[in-house]
This record gives C-alpha cells, sequence and structure tokens, in this order.
C-alpha cells in the first residue's frame, strides 16, 4: 500500500501545470473562475491549444494520435485541467466516439473521423436518447431502413447537449424490430447537414439552451456511415457509456469547487464575521471535504484496478453517484453562502460582451445557475437510480 | 384542538384557488416575467377584487383578517399556482410594517394597498448584512425639518413596482445595535434615490438601492425615531410565515405533479413509478411534507402570541421549510428525470420558486442559530 504518485507520475503533474500556467488564455481560465458561458469558439480555440501538445486526447493510443495515458495520468491531467480553471474537453469526439471508432470502426471511418476530431474539423453531438428512451435506452424507436448503398433514418432524439454547435451527430438507430430490443440497433454517424434533420433548442432551468430535440424525416444516410456491424450497435453504445462514466467522479471537479466555496465563505459576512467561521456553515463544508477525501481515494483505487486504456467496470457506479452527490453537495453549499444574492437572475450578465456591473459580488452571479444546472449529473450518464441497479446486480448479485 | 379551517376561510381558499387556477398559465407567467414590474396587472387586480389583499390586514389597517392562519391559508394558493405576484412585498412585509409603524396617516395608503392601487416594497436588506435583522448601516441624518439618507441596499423585492420603498435606516448607535433603527417611508421616485433593477430566479423582480443624501421630511419617519426594531422583527415573523406557507403550497403542488408524472411515464415497459425504489423515495418526499404544513401550522398558531415564542417557531419552521424545500425541489427534479431540467414544464418554475424560498428571512443555517440561542443553549 502506497498513496504517493510514483515520481513519474509527479513529473507529469508538474509538466501539465507548467503547461497550463504557459498556455491556457487567461480569458478562458477567468471565465471558467467566474462560471461565465464559453462559447463554441472558447471550446475550439482551446481544443486547438491542447491539440498542438497532443494532449487533446490524451487517453487515445499513440497510433491515433493520443498519449496513451493510464487511467492513473488521465487523473492526474483532469485535475490539473480544473484546478487551473481550465475549459473541459468536449467530450462527445474526445471521450465517446473516438475509443468506439477505434475499437469497432472500419479502417476507412478510423482514418477520416479520429484526425477530424483532433483538428476540430467536426463537433460531434451524442445521439441516444430520446422522448420515450431515457434510461431505457434499448427501447430506441428512430428507424433506419436499408435503401440500396443508403439508410432512410426517420424519428426523433432529445436532451442532444450542444447538438446547435455539431455538424455530426452518432446515433443509435433500430435497423430490426423483431427479437429482443438490444439486438436491432445500429450504431450510425449522421451529417446533421443532411437534409431533413431539425433542430430544436430546450431551454433548462439554468436559463440556458444546453440541449436539443434532433428531428429526422426521411433523412439519407450513407451505408458507409454504419459503425461495425448492423444489429450490434446496442454493445458499441455499452462500450461507449462505459468510457463515458471514466472520470464520472469529477474529483478535479469538486476540489475546485470546493476551494471556490471556501473562498466566497471567507469573503461573505454573517453578523459582522467571515461566514466560515459560523459553526453549522463550516461544519457543512468540513462534511463535504471529508466526504471528497476518502471519493477521491476510492477514485485512484478504482482506476489502477483498471489497466491503462480500459475503462473500468460496475465500480464507476460507485464513482457515480458519490462523486456526483459531492459534487451537488458542494454547488448547493455554495448557492447558500451566497446569501440574498443568490436571487438575482441575469444571465445576460454570465455572456460575452457583457459589461454591466455585477450585481452583488461576481462570485455570486453564477451560483445558482450552476447549482440548478448540476442537477444533470445525476440525471445523465445512466440516472443514479440506474447506478444503483447495476451495484446491486453487478457487484452484490441480487 | 381543532385543525379545521372557518368557513371564511375556506371560502376563501376555493375562492383564490379556484381563481389562480383558472387564470394563471405557463403563457401568463411567461407575459408576467416579462414584464417591467415582474407581475401580472390583470392578476393583482384579480386579487384584489377577491378581498385576497384585504385578508392580510387587521380590521384595524382597513382589513379584514391578518392573523396567522389568514396569512397561511393565502399563501398556501399563492404558493401552489407558482403565482408570482408581490402580494408578500406589499400585503404582509412593508404593508405589514406600514400598518403597524405608520399611524392614522398610513390609512389612506392602506386603503389603496388593499384596494390593489398601490404598490409597496421593504428595503431593508444590505450589501453586506444578509439576513440580520439589527444590521443597519444606511444613515439616516436629523435635518431642519426632515432627514437626509444616505446608503445602499440591496435585493429589493418588488422595489421595480412600489410607489413607495420602506427603508430601514440608522439613526444611532452601531451597525449591530437594534436599538436607533427607524424606518422611512420614501417615494420611489424621490431625487437621490438610484434603482438598479433585475429579474430575480423564480419569478418576480429585485433591486439595488443606493441613496446618495435623499431628503425626506419628518412625516416621512414611521413610528418613533430608533425604535423600529420590534415592529420590524415582528414584519419579519409575518412574512417568514407568509413564505413558508407559500413553500407548502409549491411542494404540495410539485408532489402531485410528481405522482402523476410517475404513474404516466413509461420506461422497461411499465410506469416508473411501479419501482418500488421510486416509490420510497415519493413516500419519504410525502412525509416531509406533511412534518411542513404542522411546522407551518405551529408558525401561524403563535405568530400573535408572546415574542418569544413566536420567535421559537419562526426559527423552527423556516429552518424546517429550508430542509424540506431542497428535499422536494431536488426529488422531484431527479424522479422527471431530463423533463425536470426544462423550463418547458411547469415543475421548473415551481422548483425554483421554492429553492429561493431559502434565500429570504435567513435560510436554513441562520435559522438554526437563532434557534439554538432561543431554545437549546
Ligand atoms: C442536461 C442533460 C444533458 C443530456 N445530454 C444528452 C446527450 O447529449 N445525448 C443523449 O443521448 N442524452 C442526453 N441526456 C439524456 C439523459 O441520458 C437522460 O435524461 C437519462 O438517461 C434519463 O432518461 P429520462 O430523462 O428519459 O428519464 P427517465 O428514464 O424517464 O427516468 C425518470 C426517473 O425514473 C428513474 N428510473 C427509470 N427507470 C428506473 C428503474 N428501472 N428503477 C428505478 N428508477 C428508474 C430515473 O432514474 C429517473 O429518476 C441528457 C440529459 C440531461 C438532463
Amino acid at each position: 500500500m502506497d498513496l504517493t504518485f510514483t515520481p513519474a507520475e509527479e513529473d507529469f503533474r508538474k509538466e501539465v501545470r507548467a503547461f497550463l500556467e504557459a498556455k491556457l488564455p487567461e480569458r478562458l481560465a477567468e471565465k471558467g473562475r467566474l462560471g461565465r458561458h464559453l462559447s463554441k469558439q472558447d471550446h475550439e480555440e482551446w481544443h486547438a491549444i491542447l491539440n498542438e501538445r497532443g494532449w487533446l486526447a490524451g487517453n487515445w493510443p499513440r497510433e491515433y494520435g493520443g498519449q496513451g495515458w493510464s487511467a492513473v495520468e488521465r487523473h492526474i491531467f483532469e485535475e490539473e485541467m480544473t484546478r487551473a480553471c481550465a475549459p473541459r474537453i468536449v467530450p462527445f469526439g474526445v471521450a465517446m466516439l473516438g475509443p468506439v471508432l477505434q475499437t469497432f470502426g472500419s479502417e476507412e471511418q478510423k482514418a477520416y473521423y479520429l484526425p477530424r476530431i483532433l483538428n476540430g474539423t467536426d463537433w460531434w453531438c451524442q445521439g441516444y436518447s430520446e422522448p420515450g428512451a431515457g434510461s431505457d435506452l434499448a427501447s430506441v424507436k428512430t428507424s433506419a431502413v436499408r435503401d440500396g448503398d443508403h439508410y432512410v433514418v426517420n424519428g426523433q432524439k432529445t436532451w442532444t447537449t450542444l447538438g446547435q454547435y455539431a455538424n455530426m451527430i452518432f446515433c443509435l438507430v433500430r435497423t430490426n424490430t423483431e427479437g429482443k430490443p438490444q439486438e436491432g440497433i445500429s450504431f450510425l454517424l449522421i451529417d446533421m447537414t443532411t437534409p431533413g434533420i431539425t433542430v430544436r433548442p430546450i431551454v433548462l432551468i439554468d436559463g440556458q439552451p444546453e440541449v436539443n430535440e434532433v428531428f429526422f424525416d426521411n433523412v439519407r444516410v450513407p451505408a458507409a456511415n454504419l459503425v461495425g456491424e448492423e444489429n450490434k450497435g446496442w454493445t458499441y453504445a455499452k462500450y461507449l457509456l462505459t468510457h463515458e462514466r471514466t472520470n464520472i467522479a469529477g474529483v478535479g471537479f469538486a476540489q475546485a469547487g470546493l476551494e471556490h466555496l471556501k473562498s466566497i465563505a471567507r469573503l461573505e459576512q454573517d453578523n459582522g464575521r467571515p461566514l466560515i467561521e459560523n459553526p453549522h456553515f463550516a461544519a457543512r463544508i468540513a462534511q463535504v471535504q471529508i466526504d471528497l477525501m476518502a471519493m477521491a481515494t476510492t477514485n485512484l483505487r478504482v482506476l489502477s484496478q483498471a489497466a491503462s486504456g480500459q475503462a473500468p467496470g460496475a465500480e464507476s457506479s460507485m464513482l457515480k453517484i458519490k462523486g456526483t452527490q459531492i459534487r451537488q453537495e458542494i454547488n448547493a453549499l455554495t448557492r447558500v453562502a451566497v446569501g440574498p444574492y443568490a436571487m438575482p437572475f441575469v444571465s445576460e450578465a454570465l455572456e460575452d460582451g457583457w459589461n454591466g456591473d455585477p450585481i452583488g459580488p461576481d462570485y455570486a452571479m453564477p451560483a445558482t445557475a450552476t447549482y440548478f444546472n448540476n442537477r444533470k449529473l445525476s440525471i445523465y450518464g445512466g440516472s443514479n437510480e440506474i447506478q444503483r441497479t447495476i451495484i446491486s446486480k453487478a457487484i452484490l448479485g441480487l | 384542538m381543532n385543525f379545521e379551517l372557518t368557513q371564511e376561510r375556506r371560502m376563501m381558499q376555493d375562492a383564490l384557488r379556484r381563481y389562480l387556477a383558472n387564470t394563471i398559465t405557463t403563457a401568463t407567467r411567461e407575459a408576467a416575467e416579462a414584464s417591467p414590474t415582474g407581475f401580472s396587472d390583470r392578476i393583482w387586480e384579480g386579487l384584489a377584487e377577491l378581498g385576497v389583499i384585504g385578508a392580510l390586514f387587521t380590521e384595524d389597517q382597513g382589513g379584514y383578517g391578518g392573523s396567522g392562519f389568514d396569512l397561511a391559508t393565502v399563501f398556501e394558493e399563492i404558493g401552489r399556482a407558482g403565482a408570482v405576484e408581490p402580494l408578500l412585498d406589499t400585503g404582509v412585509l412593508a404593508g405589514g410594517l406600514l400598518g403597524a409603524l405608520g399611524g392614522d396617516a398610513a390609512a389612506q395608503t392602506l386603503e389603496a394597498v388593499i384596494a390593489g392601487t398601490h404598490q409597496l416594497a421593504l428595503a431593508h436588506t444590505e450589501p453586506a448584512n444578509r439576513y440580520a435583522l439589527d444590521r443597519v448601516s444606511l444613515t439616516a441624518e436629523k435635518t431642519a425639518g426632515g432627514y437626509c439618507l444616505e446608503g445602499r441596499k440591496s435585493v429589493v423585492v418588488n422595489a421595480s413596482a412600489a410607489h413607495d420603498l420602506l427603508v430601514t435606516a440608522r439613526t444611532s448607535g452601531q451597525v449591530s445595535d437594534s436599538a436607533g433603527i427607524s424606518v422611512f417611508r420614501v417615494a420611489a421616485d424621490a431625487p437621490g434615490l438610484e434603482i438598479r433593477d433585475y429579474p430575480l430566479s423564480g419569478g418576480g423582480r429585485g433591486a439595488e438601492l443606493t441613496l446618495t443624501r435623499v431628503e425626506v421630511a419628518d412625516a416621512a419617519l414611521l413610528g418613533v425615531e430608533g425604535e423600529a426594531h420590534a415592529a420590524l422583527v415582528h414584519a419579519h415573523a409575518r412574512a417568514t410565515l407568509a413564505i413558508c406557507a407559500e413553500a407548502l403550497g409549491l411542494m404540495d403542488r410539485i408532489r402531485v405533479l410528481t405522482t402523476d408524472y410517475l404513474q404516466t411515464r413509461k420506461q422497461f415497459g411499465k410506469p416508473i413509478g411501479k419501482f418500488q425504489a421510486l416509490q420510497h423515495r415519493m413516500a419519504d418526499v410525502l412525509v416531509e411534507i406533511e412534518q411542513a404544513r404542522s411546522a407551518v401550522i405551529n408558525l401561524a398558531g403563535n405568530l400573535d402570541g408572546p415574542s418569544a415564542l413566536r420567535d421559537l417557531h419562526v426559527a423552527a419552521t423556516k429552518n424546517l421549510i429550508s430542509r424540506v424545500g431542497k428535499l422536494v425541489a431536488e426529488e422531484s427534479i431527479q424522479l422527471h428525470g431530463g423533463i425536470g431540467m426544462t423550463m418547458e414544464y411547469d415543475l421548473g418554475h415551481l422548483a425554483k420558486r421554492l429553492t429561493m424560498v431559502d434565500h429570504r428571512f435567513g435560510d436554513g443555517i441562520h435559522h438554526l442559530d437563532r434557534f439554538i440561542r432561543l431554545a437549546v443553549a
């Protein structure tokens, strides 16, 4: 048992930290610190900087332009990224589709799509959920019917994150309605500019159009865009979901959020004293920090079990539950910390180009929006209820 | 023991519930939010016509109610409907304070308030003073024939609509003394008063106020100079009851909405309400909402009793509502899944409004501290 990182890992951390100090634009870090909204251009700018260093997809094998990072290296990288308030890497191409194509894609697909993910030509979005297929993902209905060397796609996806920025969507589509629902699903890559696709934004409770509905009306998709075999899409989808769940613990986010919370609680005044000196508030902070310290180690235990490049198994469900509970508690405490200034709701103030004075202290403006937005953490990526079912079946054998 | 509402209150409850259910839609709420005042003039008039504003005032003040159970009855319905009209600010908080301190001179204004033609706001909160009632740094200096006010107020709810603002000011003593606090009535268009207004999460509007040498006449002082603290505490006790009852109505509506959703939303071939994991979660929500109902009854029943007992129940009820409100808002969003995260469905508005209850008149921790001082320490 040794709780320290190896010298090589510590060196890696230093390297990442130095890189971020040198290359992360202050403008983007400030947006992160103040909870301002990132534009599409902001994301693209940051991806390009990371890609230049070869770190946009450090988790990918070297042959595809990655670094072949171990789970621990990835963890260190993410911890340093959140510590520096860098924009998070948009996951859809890099963290989700990339590994699927590398494992199940054709040589042509790999050669064509992987470089485009790295150089920013394609912005992918994830077309899994449908109005009728959320937790029960295998019940997707969007159909793809073979017609010569095309599929004709009809149906609807929903909750598509940042679909308004995307030019490509990877979809689970139904290619067979007989037998078990899992056995009739295929994994299809679709160009969003194809005629017949409509995107409608959905405004979330923080006022932001973060997700979308995507409608497909007789959309013709080249059959060459099928990943792997027809009707085997469920296997690829599940493979992707386990990758989605790496870093699901969000330890870095939680640590950065906790530091931010403490800095607010030092500045806020409660009866003429810093709020952090209020014993009941301090107790709440202490409690969540204690949980986080243990969870950081749970996270490393799970990560170090997973071999390099491999996604962890059912244990990632534990990380998802505990990690999201901790982050949501930190967000709730941050909302409470800013007191009456949690009430003003001026979403323009979080946008580029807003140059009004902040209402109250600048750290107060995003507190409520962030609290509400992060209720999503326990809903998406397999809800926490579904994770509990996985734990009780796969780990406990109940 | 009798937990039934009186005949009059039951009639008020029915009429108000029916009126709001028939009037408030997503479209009216969105229109209200887009309006300069943050609420609907038409619904405000409707509330006045129904006698709802009058029910918040005592007979002495020109109303026909004003007791704890009157407030609880009205505000539970306001909450159930997710209404954003400023009944709390104009009616209970500022109106109640004006009624308590204003004497005969306030009669005409109160009449206009009850008729629905006059709006008020209480400007007490200050940038660094959080939820404290005894901390006031805005100053009022005596001048010949009046006072000169100087300072800032923050998150003043309903300031954008108010014709008059009741401003707490320090006329003597230190920032944290409960003695030396006075209340002044300041017209919204008074020279030197700058109002920077903005929308609030969950509906309504608030504002930052900057008072730069605002001159008011002696008659603007409400009550006795330097002795407003007790009235301020009393007005906040009434407002706390009102907002807790509103929270209760919000929770009850959210519970119904969520239960309906569990019965209709199907996944894995059956309504998700058939999953025991979710049944138990909703059962806990129901148990906690019943606790909230009892806490509101406790406060309503003690509102006009001895102040020590009243304050104990203010602290207890607001602390409990803080905890239960968070549970109900978070669980309802979670059990809805993605749809619970959108503004396209009523739950979003209701859950936001419920969450914001924690940010007025003291949050759960503030009232835990108070409760310990009053009952435990
Ligand atoms: C902000 C946000 C972004 C998203 N981004 C994307 C995206 O980019 N692409 C995409 O494809 N999807 C995305 N999703 C969708 C997300 O994956 C789904 O919301 C999630 O799978 C839950 O599905 P649902 O919303 O239909 O809820 P439902 O499945 O209807 O669930 C409702 C409630 O029932 C519970 N429940 C369901 N089944 C069971 C059971 N068997 N036992 C116990 N409890 C159960 C759930 O846990 C939940 O609490 C996003 C969602 C959100 C909120």
